[in-house]
């Protein structure tokens, strides 16, 4: 498995970290039901079979955390963008 | 037909032409008392233990496939119960407990060996939390034994005790744990859930669930037709947030692949299931002869059954780190399976907040030891209505809680248990 980094190119997984899906937001912890919004953000997942967008860091390469659209079913990237340039 | 010498040699003596299918090929009836989803040996071991213990025999397993697809055929077959944490030992060790009954109960040969589980240390640090563990497990009734250097050389004097990184200090040793004959586990349970009565419905998928007005599940939707149910129970390993997103219910769990492999077939060479604690790496031989072991999970969400290239590298290293004997050995399979990561890295056997319907998931990779436990807890909680003692710590809503049960102590990180 190979991930498109934005900043370096074509490179193996292998030089990457997992951290997992990219859609949970962290909540605000002064707002009213935190406490079951960090619940939900903390351990729930959606976990899906199919398409998936994860966060992948860049360790032994640009040191960028990366979004990575991959598909779940079969590993295919579908594409990769830099998380700060990603719009939550 | 209960199997026997007698059976053997009555077969023997007559062509071997009475011998009939082991269980039925059950077409699914509109309605049942509780349907299982899923197969494998937890669905199948809940089933025969709803049978039997609590007497509740109008019950089906349906499975998308054939029995024993998934995971059950998947594994590398160790069975062990040396966890560490109260919420888990007791469980594990009451299945162990049923492993060492089990051909007697379900009158199968499911070929349980009980050669030895290994778990080595490699520095002082590692050996005190050994010793830890070791105490704990005999706190919950399993056996645990702490051998020095000179105990590990006399079992396996051909593993790299001198390796420059990671020398062999020790281990802990479960003499009861070992291995066990995955697929005849699986046909074990469904030929004697089979005799209690229990329908096993085969290339039956569930495509979604048949609610009351109240919301409550009273049945499943197949590519066979409506299924109506008094309960529903989930055992569908890392398919579980599939089925569960069809009730927008989201799970602690994300969906993870492992890989294992298999080796040409040997003379015997390692007679117990071996671990070396630096690296994550698990051995044993099967009685074919083929070295079977495996290490880490991938590591990214995965529905694919199969890895990628890196950690094949990271297992054939940390294999060589430790047994550099096997360094001409040829790879002869790999496999990838499914495996329902939990958050906590333990798993979960509990009601849902949605009535009707029960959930047996998040087993991590070691859900094949827990086959007779969880099958007997399951069953249980479906029963009663309320989970045992054994299983009460696995509840589901214990993320809400606080009550994790984190062997590892990494936290909600599911590719780091």
């Amino acid at each position: 498995m190979r991930i498109p980094c934005p900043y370096c190119g074509l490179r193996d997984a292998h030089e990457f970290a997992y951290l997992g899906d990219a859609t949970v937001k962290r909540p605000d912890p002064a707002a009213p039901g935190a406490e079951d919004a960090f619940h939900d953000y903390v351990y729930l997942r959606d976990n899906p079979a199919g398409a998936h967008k994860e966060l992948w860091y860049h360790g032994s390469g640009c040191r960028s955390w990366v979004v990575v659209a991959r598909d779940t079913r079969t590993h295919a990237i579908a594409g990769a963008e830099l998380a700060r340039e990603v719009t939550p | 037909m209960r199997y026997s010498v007698l059976s053997l040699l009555a077969n023997a003596l007559t062509g071997q032409k009475s011998w009939k299918p082991a269980w039925r090929d059950a077409a699914p009836k509109p309605s049942y008392d509780v349907i299982i989803v899923g197969g494998g040996g937890h669905g199948l071991a809940t089933a025969y233990y709803l049978a039997k213990e609590h007497g509740i025999r109008n019950v089906a397993v349906i499975e998308k496939g054939w029995i024993g697809s998934g995971n059950a055929g998947r594994n590398t077959t160790i069975i062990r119960s040396n966890y560490l944490l109260p919420g888990n030992e007791p469980f594990y060790e009451w299945s162990m407990k049923l492993w060492e009954g089990l051909e007697q109960d379900v009158n199968y040969n499911s070929m349980v060996s009980q050669r030895g589980v290994l778990n080595l240390c490699h520095t002082d640090a590692q050996r005190d939390a050994y010793a830890r563990r070791a105490n704990s497990m005999r706190m919950s009734g399993a056996d645990s034994e702490l051998l020095d250097q000179d105990g590990v050389r006399a079992m396996y004097p051909f593993l790299d005790f001198e390796n420059a990184r990671f020398p062999v200090k020790g281990g802990l040793l479960q003499r009861r744990g070992g291995t066990a004959r995955h697929d005849a586990v699986v046909w074990g349970y469904a030929r004697a859930a089979d005799r209690l009565g229990v329908d096993i419905v085969q290339n039956c998928e569930v495509t979604g669930f048949i609610r009351d007005a109240q919301g409550a599940v009273v049945g499943v939707e197949t590519n066979r037709g409506p299924i109506r149910a008094g309960k529903v129970g989930l055992a569908v390993a890392g398919s579980t947030s599939r089925l569960t997103a069809k009730l927008d219910m989201r799970l602690p769990i994300e969906s993870h692949v492992l890989q294992a492999f298999v080796s040409e077939g040997l003379k015997p060479l390692i007679d117990g299931v071996i671990t070396f604690g630096a690296g994550h790496f698990y051995i044993s031989q099967s009685d074919k002869g083929g070295l079977v072991f495996g290490g880490d999970i991938d590591g990214y969400n995965s529905y694919a059954q199969r890895g990628n290239l890196p950690v094949v590298e990271d297992v054939a290293e940390s294999g060589m780190a430790l047994i550099p004997r096997i360094g001409r050995v040829r790879l002869l399979r790999s496999w990838g399976g499914v495996m329902d990561m939990s958050m906590d890295g333990s798993p979960i056997i509990d009601k849902t907040p949605i009535p009707g319907l029960y959930l047996n998931a998040g087993w991590c990779y070691g859900g094949f030891k827990a086959t007779p436990a969880s099958g007997w807890c399951f069953a249980w909680t479906l029963a009663k209505d309320a989970p045992h003692a054994r299983n009460a710590a696995m509840r589901l809503d214990r993320f809400r809680t606080g009550h994790l049960i984190d062997e590892k102590g990494v936290g909600a990180q599911p590719n780091l248990h």
